[in-house]
């Protein structure tokens, strides 16, 4: 077991300074001077442009500059964002949790309806409900992410204004932010209404987050369970006359489960993916907003730290999985 | 969809819980987050709205106007050369306290002086601190005015310069000039983290910073202890929403009282909300298209005429501004002085252009680029959509306008390079002055620069003696007469084809009292009163 | 050019299952109904795409300020010359669309086409000569993974400019990683195979090896993973549409029109319901495709 997790793990390392050097490079690649950028209509005098490409260290040969970047990444420094002059560090950890969050909420919706649903279409083959279910989930998995956001607040905040247009929480509330979830947060301050402010601000970004999840959740349980029920040892129970019920909680859905949980972790990069477009449309402060933002205004220091530790959030999770999955499964980790 | 909707249904009775009723807070929807709170290297008004707030200044700016007005100086004296400025500080101005620093002493001289020589010592320890790029400090050429700042007494500052300088008074009312606490600074030096002065701010301004989020909120407390008098608002909160749809979705709702910039597609429905107010002003500001006159065809200048009669240019403002902006006939705005109303725009006649462009030379049209900025502009709120209904009126005379866009920085420094031949920019004015329109974006210094803002690249030597005349001359009557010229100058050689001025608007709910726009296109909170609801 | 590439997968699925006859497939295929239908809306799309300048009524890129933003015609308003309203600076909503199914075929087409080349040509490599190639090859795939795609997409785009071409190769790109990990992992199951054992002591060249033996047999996976790549291609060049980022205005793509009229959604949400719809039905259509391809290329075959 440890040879297998030192295996994995050792995998990792190549990944990261991979990464390093995507993000490096592929930045430096992009045309735009962030000095350039900064200084609007006005512009700005050559030396003094020159000066500061000196203070930023744009001057130094490229791979001079990587090593300089990489040594410091190495300990533990991102630098400072351009725009703001703020460790890239501490910007990414006060809008993570706000990510996190959303993401959560989103994973936990999709769970609670898609896991059910999946389960009951399998159980109930070419019912209604089963094509119900395999139609809707197939919509959800089609869907444009960013236009479904916008036709939800259209409904539901201007429409029939049930939920807030954007935002975490309303502004009204000032809650001191002590491990950056709100949902806890609020739940901590001497203010029960906020708790259910920041609820009512999440429901919209949830759905629109937790919809292609939802659907793949729900078609992987599906087609997994339709599997186990197919198998021997449930046919076996089923004529050894055991209730319906058991079979499915206790045979079928253990094992039924393990490709969902790989299939969780691997949602994590979709995710993110998904967080960019659910937090620009609902001005959500996470960090799919800030990496947007870094690349419209060149900030590189940003760009860089931002995905490096994406990546290494990424890469954590997927990590994870495989060691859940190896722990679940014990033939995986002789096969490697 | 059901999902949701019952999702939904839960939900509403948290809603009909509704918010704590506060003390007087005022929501205002900013449009995106401050870069920090340090106003000498701040460069945009989103950071300069936040710190305003914060912070005093030696002298200010009266409220909705452009006058200068006493601040942290009670009165100056001017020396008879211009050169020696002395304020007399007033002694009342305290700074707030944060969980790091308690202040022991009221502002005084070394906290102006603090000020000055921060942007502008190299060898000041705090010169490096956060970021060494004082824009509007060099920008201004304060480096090369200032000759000296010296405290007199504790209540008192002498600033010599190296040369008279009308506007200085003006130029130290801006926000860059906002004053940090020494007295903290050398606190924070001490403990290690000199940086905190940027992110933790401390100032003696009517609010004060309670909490920021990055791309969230920003939420400040009246500062009771102000020396120009309590704020009538208890609270003070910046609700951060960059689209301007969903600014005014909260402000329909009473989610936030002021925002900036609405959507022009919204006006309408704004101005129909009977619990909204639009205030409008006109902007110090031009949006326009610049041919470039140093290549072919535009040097031709019957080409540049053509164009200018092929462009519908009322129906592009009415669709693109939507009552926003009003077309635009001379580069600088109706409201500055001197403006020539004389000056008849170009005639909108496709047919004429056609005329025109066949007697330069190209009766079958010509084919040419058309750039477009990338981003919203305060001058121009969707530059691509001009382009689009440029591109189609210029089809109309058999010209083949290909639009073009680039990274924002890349655009611009690739116009001021002229490697356009039609592209669209503009300017906004900061001192109220036409030569900051005239000289900066037509004569010819800024035409010969790789850097100029003249992107027509046009250098025309009866043009330019009349604006660099006018540069020298004091007397405002012979300034404005050489101004007019320059403008019918500028309409007959149609370097430019004029868009729009944009008008500053601003929706603001109807229990807000007494807000003022600011020619500047500020937002200050300190005067404003909220009504009871 | 467009039905050409389109019938691709098409016309190489016979020769993808040689045990399976034509007619073996298609009554396979058929039986699903949600295929059938999906089958039904793309060629309904190939046809609109294919005759669009007959089909639409006005021409996707004449404005007329006088009639920016009508509604749809059963609104008060509306009218039957623009069927389905018109954007802000008048432009037929319609017209527009049927326009942009064009470029929407061509983004789902080429971009597959791109990725699948790439992708297989590096995975055959990759699970061929093993050994440090497919280490690097495979890394690299795992680093393009673990970045958000659409992240990467943007960077990428922002590299060569905004533009439809761009987006595309952009997309191309970060789709790859599943091609490469599919035909690696074929290949990698085919050459333990008995005739591939069996063709190398017979002295076939690795080349011929890759190409003539093992690549017609994972053919059937990489079909259906194309016509789903369809779909997510368009999604996804439609989210960097949406951001700015893909085809630029005036061209009609949909992600585009999204896009430029999305601050008018308060105003008239027919200008971002519309094309909304269309990205949405097409890419449907394309995943209930892949779906009966897959149950009847292979019942066995999972999703990957």
């Amino acid at each position: 077991m440890l040879r297998f997790i030192l295996t994995r793990v050792s995998l990792i390392i190549p990944t990261f300074i991979g990464i390093t050097l995507l993000a490096f490079f592929l930045i430096r690649l992009v045309p735009g001077d962030p000095i350039e950028t900064l200084a609007g209509e006005r512009g700005i005098d050559p030396a003094r442009h020159e000066q500061l490409r000196k203070e930023y260290g744009f001057d130094k040969p490229i791979i001079v500059q990587y090593g300089i970047y990489l040594t410091r990444v190495l300990q533990g420094d991102l630098g400072k964002s351009m725009i703001t002059q703020e460790p890239v560090i501490n910007e990414f950890s006060s809008l993570f949790p706000a990510t996190v969050e959303l993401a959560l909420c989103a994973i936990i919706f999709a769970l609670v309806f898609g896991l059910p649903a999946g389960i009951i279409a399998a159980i109930r083959r070419n019912s209604i409900f089963d094509h119900g279910v395999m139609g809707i989930s197939l919509t959800g998995y089609s869907m444009p992410i960013f236009w479904w956001g916008l036709i939800l607040i259209l409904v539901f905040s201007v429409q029939f204004d049930l939920t807030p247009v954007s935002g975490r929480i309303d502004v009204l509330y000032y809650i001191e932010p002590i491990t950056g979830f709100l949902l806890i947060d609020t739940l901590l301050s001497d203010e029960p209404e906020a708790f259910w402010s920041a609820v009512n601000h999440l429901i919209l970004p949830t759905i629109v987050l937790g919809t292609v999840p939802l659907a793949v959740i729900a078609r992987m349980t599906r087609s997994a369970m339709l599997e186990v029920l197919g198998e021997d040892y449930i046919r076996t129970a089923k004529a050894k006359g055991l209730p319906r019920l058991r079979i499915v909680a206790l045979h079928a859905l253990r094992n039924a489960l393990i490709p969902v949980v790989t299939v969780i972790g691997l949602q994590v990069g979709v995710l993110f993916t998904g967080a960019i477009l659910t937090e620009t449309i609902f001005s959500w402060p996470g960090v799919g907003k800030w990496l947007i933002d870094a690349i419209f205004r060149r900030d590189y220091p940003v760009l860089q730290g931002g995905a490096l530790l994406l990546g290494v959030v990424v890469m954590s999770v997927n990590l994870l999985v495989d060691l859940a999955y190896g722990l679940i499964n014990p033939r995986i980790r002789h096969t490697r | 969809m059901k999902k949701s909707a019952l999702f939904a249904a839960i939900c509403v009775p948290a809603f009909l819980a509704g918010a704590p009723l506060a003390a007087k807070t005022l929501v205002y929807c900013s449009e995106g987050s401050p870069e920090n709170f340090y106003p000498g290297i701040n460069t945009t008004g989103t950071s300069f709205d936040v710190n305003e707030h914060i912070y005093d200044n030696i002298v200010d700016f009266e409220r909705g106007g452009t006058q200068v007005v006493p601040g942290l100086a009670e009165k100056w004296d001017i020396s008879a050369d211009g050169t020696v400025y002395t304020f007399h500080l007033r002694k009342n101005a305290k700074f707030h306290s944060n969980k790091n620093f308690k202040p022991t002493r009221n502002l005084n001289a070394d906290d102006i002086v603090f000020m000055i020589e921060r942007q502008w010592k190299e060898d000041n320890p705090y010169f490096k601190v956060t970021s060494p790029n004082h824009s509007y400090f060099t920008d201004m050429g304060m480096p090369s005015l200032l000759k000296s700042v010296e405290k007199v007494d504790d209540y008192t500052v002498r600033i010599t310069l190296n040369r008279p300088e009308a506007p200085f008074l003006s130029n130290l009312a801006m926000q860059w000039a906002g004053v940090q606490s020494k007295e903290y600074a050398d606190a924070m030096m001490k403990a290690g983290t000199p940086e905190k002065i940027d992110q933790e701010p401390i100032g003696s301004g009517p609010f004060y910073l309670v909490q920021y989020q990055k791309d969230a909120i920003v939420r400040f407390k009246a500062f009771p202890e102000y020396w120009g008098g309590k704020a009538k608002l208890d609270d003070l909160v910046f609700a951060i929403t960059p689209d301007a749809s969903v600014r005014w979705a909260k402000l329909q709702k009473g989610e936030c009282h002021v925002m900036p910039y609405p959507n022009p597609a919204d006006l309408e429905a704004m101005k129909k909300d009977p619990n909204v107010t639009v205030m409008e002003q006109a902007g110090l500001n031009i949006g326009y298209l610049a041919y470039q006159t140093t290549k072919k065809p535009f040097d031709d200048v019957r080409v540049r005429k053509a164009f200018n009669m092929a462009m519908n240019k009322k129906a592009i403002v009415d669709a693109v501004f939507l009552g926003s902006g009003v077309p635009a006939t001379n580069p600088i705005p109706p409201s500055m002085w001197s403006y020539n109303k004389s000056i008849k725009d170009d005639e909108y006649n496709p047919e004429a252009a056609k005329k025109l462009l066949a007697e330069a030379g190209y009766p079958n049209g010509l084919e040419t680029d058309l750039w477009a900025m990338p981003v919203q502009r305060p001058y121009n709120p969707n530059a691509r959509r001009i382009a689009e209904l440029m591109q189609a009126d210029l089809a109309k005379i058999g010209v083949k306008a290909e639009i073009k866009s680039f990274e924002w920085g890349e655009y611009r420094k690739r116009a001021q390079a002229g490697e356009h031949q039609m592209a669209q920019l503009g300017w906004t004015g900061d001192n109220g002055d036409p030569d900051n329109f005239l000289h900066t974006l037509l004569g010819c210094a800024s035409a010969q620069s790789a850097s100029g803002s003249n992107i027509a690249k046009w250098c025309y030597k009866p043009f330019d003696d009349l604006v660099t005349k006018a540069k020298v001359v004091t007397n405002q009557a012979e300034r404005t007469k050489l101004y007019e010229e320059a403008q019918k100058i500028f309409k007959e050689q149609a370097p430019w084809f004029t868009i729009a001025h944009a008008v500053q608007l601003k929706p603001v709910r109807k229990e807000v009292v007494d807000f003022k726009l600011s020619p500047f296109g500020r937002h200050t909170f300190y005067g404003v009163d909220l009504k009871g609801k | 050019m467009t039905t050409e590439t389109m019938e691709a997968p098409a016309v190489a699925a016979p020769t993808a299952t040689p045990p399976h006859p034509l007619r073996e497939f298609w009554s396979y295929f058929s039986a699903n109904h949600g295929a059938v239908a999906g089958l039904v809306v793309i060629v309904a799309v190939v046809l609109v795409a294919l005759l669009a300048d007959v089909l639409a009524p006005h021409s996707p890129y004449l404005t007329d300020t006088s009639i920016a933003l009508k509604p749809p015609f059963w609104q008060e308003g509306g009218s039957l010359t623009y069927p389905l309203g018109t954007d802000p600076i008048g432009r037929d909503i319609l017209s527009r669309m049927i326009y942009g199914a064009r470029l929407s075929l061509l983004i789902g087409i080429v971009v597959v086409a791109v990725s699948i080349v790439l992708g297989t040509v590096l995975g055959l490599v990759a699970g061929f000569f093993r050994g440090l190639t497919e280490i690097f090859i495979m890394r690299l795939m795992d680093i393009v993974l673990t970045l958000p795609s659409l992240l990467l997409a943007i960077v990428i785009v922002a590299v060569l400019g905004p533009g439809l071409m761009n987006a595309m190769l952009a997309v191309a790109l970060v789709i790859l990683p599943h091609y490469v990990r599919l035909a690696r992992a074929a290949v990698i199951t085919e050459t333990s195979k008995d005739y591939v054992t069996a063709a190398r002591v017979s002295g076939a060249g690795t080349l011929r090896l890759m190409f003539k033996e093992v690549l017609p047999n994972c053919t059937a996976p990489l079909i259906v993973q194309a016509s789903l790549g369809i779909s997510t291609a368009i999604l996804d060049a439609a989210a960097l549409g949406f951001l700015g980022l893909g085809a630029q205005p005036p061209s009609p793509e949909w992600g585009t029109m999204l896009a430029d009229a999305r601050e008018f959604v308060l105003r008239a949400w027919w200008v971002v319901t519309f094309p909304g719809l269309a990205i949405l039905i097409t890419v449907l259509a394309f995943n209930l495709l892949g779906d009966g391809l897959r149950d009847a290329l292979d019942p066995k075959l999972k999703r990957s």
